[in-house]
């Protein structure tokens, strides 16, 4: 039998390709309407009036009042509201859904809507802290006490848009005069059922939740989908018929959630010897109008931000600020490629400003197997850092390039960054939150179909998972069938983020798949069950971020080469190599496919995508005004994976998805920081910053 | 009205409708071809490309009444072509195929592209798609299809 890394075809890709597949947007139900939001034009303030125009028949208003349960999108806080009642938070707040055959019916009732507001004063800066966190590693406060230098620098990252091809949307239609479906593009059905059921008040079995094709999704569609879901649902319980809710580019750039701008200040404490003793640090998140998942992703972001580095003694500390503006939220990293971004930099920086050379610095602080990860747990695994580092560096010729470069100011530039990233939730998320359950039926016909909620939103898990079950059960592919999940069919494995996947839910597949290989018997209908149970080592204490914060790390090597126009200051990317390990791929192809493509987002995130808003207004609202790269902008990459296999993860698979885009930002933005010889300490670093840099002198 | 004909995955095709509508409304909701995609609606990702007499356009930025007299191709027909089959192969192999929203449009982008150049070169295939935005590959695997659909597929084109 061939090794399980060996490719093998997509199993989705002729569908796709053919355009036979569907999105939410292809999806048509007899009788169905269209709707609409009516959103706040504001950023803060009171609702004192809301003045709906007389209706023309078949159409139909759905607000605050007409919520049957709560009103909030349940996630962690009951604070994000599925439509404003008093106030308003952010410009483009949902205030209404209008619902009705004819969209240019809708629009024109939208424009006759009378609102009017007390304005309240708005906050964009860093003066609400609505989470904070604190921990420690070591000994810090010894080490900055007997520092004889210590060096302090500040970075900071803008907003990323995930700019999924597909905008968000669902599709829903009403059963029997009580059961909801909706369809949906999703990244976690779970997620949507529940929120559901809070909203409209009801039982397990009068929601129903199903993925459609989802078109890209990068964390985008973790949670914000549950917002437009409950509305929707709000919305076909009232009026009894199939409705579409599908957003157009720019009401989905304008609405949807992003990556956090951050903020973060370093300061290292430095020995006679010149090492680094210890490192005190602070994060602060824009988390925008409502927490959703801000809080989670700032423990991400402290828990990584000793990157790869092992540093003896850490205070680290961090805070979600709100501001009245589009409330920011997943994105492939969750606070890792903010945090990734301020300590390669800094590493880099704190040699630069010792007099050494960065690179055998930072090597010297990678993390070994046995040290102690940032929160004092134990990398328990190998870690075979210095052996990636040699093979990109031999394929990039790095080192000729880098002496070359940093000759004079040739406006060439070579980075390089070091990175991991931990795999599934944070601590005792996985035990105490998320409890996956899968489920393998094995019908008469000897046909095997994998019940699980996970969602192959490009990521290849249709196919990954279908290899791994017909691998282990030593069955063709094409007896093994994995159908978009359906809350109706499938167990409730856990969402589709977090690197947890494969590792996590792939890993109980296995168990369940060796499971009926055992006890298999011929033409006979047979289930199989398994819960998570998390490993007995795994030890976290979330009140002082101590422990093992992750069961296991992926981890990467990104070298970007760039060339930055003399004049113009346009940067031109010239070269891309990467090396993984993530443990197995579990088919090399569709790992290399994400590690092309998360290292595109992770590069652009530091050079090419702005998003700004003023006053609470974003500025770039379509694909015309923000900028992602094109296949001119992206250079040929070469990209490597080791075997590092992980003793809990099935044939030894860690995590894939997150990794590859963490580490392009600062591999970026070291190879600019070399090629026009000033330091780089913000990104996107855009031709204006270059040039203000330029000036500075 | 005056009637917009047209051929329509060759099909000649009367229409009575307003003729500034935009033709992947048309195709979507009057034909229900639903493999153009709107990605933007704006002219920017390409999701939404069909082959108007051969070569790409971006069907949302189109007028159906400007197809008047003219030939288009959706997804659905050129699937059911020897180039289709030579394109798919390639991007399959290569691992082109992600999510898959962008797809559609790649394919008829590559065709478009193939049909004027049948050897492109790298750097040649990045213009010929440069059109077409696609957020999960990076781009390379599908650079990599065209080159390899070029080289299987020779005298195709
Ligand atoms: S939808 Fe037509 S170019 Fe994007
Ligand atoms: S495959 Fe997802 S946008 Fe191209």
């Amino acid at each position: 039998m061939k090794d399980i890394s060996t490719s093998i075809p997509k199993v989705d890709g002729l569908e796709k390709a053919s355009g036979a597949a569907k999105y939410v947007s292809d999806i048509h139900f007899e009788g169905m309407l269209y709707a609409k939001t009516v959103r706040s034009p504001i950023s803060h303030g009171k609702i004192t009036k809301i003045h709906y125009p007389k209706l023309p028949s078949g159409y139909t208003i759905i607000d605050a009042k007409d919520i049957p349960g709560k009103n909030y999108v349940h996630m962690i806080f009951e604070d994000w509201k599925i439509f404003a009642e008093e106030t308003v938070e952010y410009i483009g707040e949902p205030i209404a859904l209008i619902v009705g055959e004819d969209k240019t019916v809708i629009e024109e009732i939208a424009m006759a809507i009378d609102m009017e507001f007390e304005e309240l004063p708005a906050v964009f800066d860093d003066q609400l802290s609505v989470i904070d966190y604190h921990y420690v590693k070591g000994d810090p406060h010894q080490a900055f006490k007997t520092a004889t230098q210590v060096i302090e620098k500040s970075y900071d990252t803008g907003y990323q848009e995930q700019a999924y091809i597909e905008p968000q949307g669902f599709v829903g239609y009403l059963e029997n005069d009580t059961k909801v479906t909706v369809i949906g593009s999703i990244q976690c059905p779970y997620y949507v059922k529940n929120a559901l059921k809070v909203a409209l008040d009801c039982d397990d079995h009068d929601v129903r939740v199903i993925q459609a094709a989802v078109g890209g999704a990068f964390g985008g569609k973790e949670e914000f989908p549950s917002l437009i879901a409950c509305q929707l649902a709000i919305a076909i319980k009232k009026v009894k018929k199939p409705v579409k809710l599908v957003y157009e580019r720019e009401e989905d750039m304008l609405v949807t959630t992003k990556r956090h701008p951050s903020k973060t200040t370093m300061k290292a404490a430095i020995n006679q010897a010149g090492e680094i003793t210890a490192i005190q640090a602070h994060i602060g998140i824009d988390g925008g109008a409502y927490i959703g998942l801000s809080g989670v992703v700032l423990s991400r972001a402290l828990i990584n931000i000793s990157g790869a580095y092992a540093i003896p003694a850490l205070d680290v500390s961090g805070d979600v600020y709100k501001t009245h503006t589009v409330p920011n939220g997943a994105f492939r990293g969750f606070g890792a490629p903010q945090a990734i971004f301020a300590m390669e930099m800094f590493m880099h920086h704190v040699a630069k400003t010792l007099n050494k050379d960065p690179y055998s610095y930072r090597m010297n602080y990678l993390a070994k197997q046995g040290d102690l990860t940032s929160t004092s747990g134990t990398f328990r695994d190998p870690i075979l850092m210095t052996e990636m580092i040699d093979k990109v560096k031999q394929a990039s010729e790095y080192d000729r390039k880098v002496e070359c470069y940093t000759k004079e100011t040739s406006f060439k530039g070579i980075g390089m960054s070091y990175f991991l990233h931990g795999c599934g939730f944070t601590g005792s998320g996985e035990s105490d939150h998320i409890k996956a359950k899968v489920k393998l039926r094995k019908d008469a016909q000897d046909q095997v179909h994998i019940l699980i909620a996970a969602v192959d939103m490009g990521q290849g898990a249709k196919t990954t998972m279908m290899k791994l079950v017909s691998h282990t059960l030593k069955i063709p592919l094409n007896q093994v069938t994995f159908a978009a999940p359906d809350t109706d069919f499938v167990t409730d494995s856990g969402p589709t983020v977090a690197s947890r996947t494969m590792m996590i839910v792939g890993g109980l597949l296995n168990e369940a798949a060796l499971e009926l290989k055992a006890t298999w018997q011929a033409k006979q209908e047979q289930v199989v069950i398994k819960d998570y149970q998390q490993p007995d080592y795994i030890e976290w204490d979330q009140e002082t971020f101590t422990g093992d914060a992750y069961p296991a790390y992926s981890w990467g090597v990104n070298i970007v080469e760039v060339s930055v126009h003399p004049i113009t200051y346009q940067v031109n990317i010239e070269g891309i190599w990467s090396v993984y390990d993530v443990g197995k791929a579990i088919d090399e192809r569709i790992v290399l496919g994400q590690a092309d493509g998360g290292i595109a987002q992770g590069v652009a995130y530091g050079y090419l995508e702005v998003m700004q808003h003023q006053s609470g207004h974003l500025k770039q609202k379509n694909m015309t005004d923000y900028i992602i790269p094109t296949a001119v902008d992206m250079a040929p990459s070469e990209n490597y994976l080791i075997d590092n296999p992980y003793a809990l993860g099935p044939y030894g698979a860690k995590g894939v998805g997150e990794l590859s885009l963490v580490g392009g930002a600062p591999a970026v933005a070291m190879a600019i920081e070399m090629a026009i010889n000033r330091e780089v300490r913000s990104i996107p670093m855009t031709p204006e910053k270059i040039m203000e840099l330029m000036n500075d002198e | 009205m005056n009637k917009i004909r047209f051929t329509l995955n060759h099909q000649s095709i009367e229409l009575e409708t307003n003729p500034s509508r935009r033709l992947l409304d048309v195709l979507r909701n009057d034909y229900q071809l639903t493999g153009p995609k709107e990605g933007c609606g704006e002219g920017e990702c390409g999701g939404c490309g069909v082959l108007l007499d051969g070569h790409i356009v971006n069907s949302c930025c189109l007028p159906v009444g400007s197809v008047h007299g003219r030939e288009v191709i959706t997804i659905e027909a050129f699937s059911k072509t020897e180039q289709f089959n030579v394109l798919t192969e390639a991007f399959s192999y290569e691992g082109a195929v992600q999510c898959g929203i962008c797809t559609p449009g790649m394919i008829i982008a590559s065709q478009s592209l193939l049909a004027k150049n049948p050897q492109p070169n790298e750097m040649e295939i990045r213009i010929g798609l440069s059109g077409n935005l696609c957020r999960c590959t990076g781009y390379n695997m599908i650079v990599k299809a065209v080159q390899r659909a070029a080289k299987r597929g020779e005298g195709l084109w």
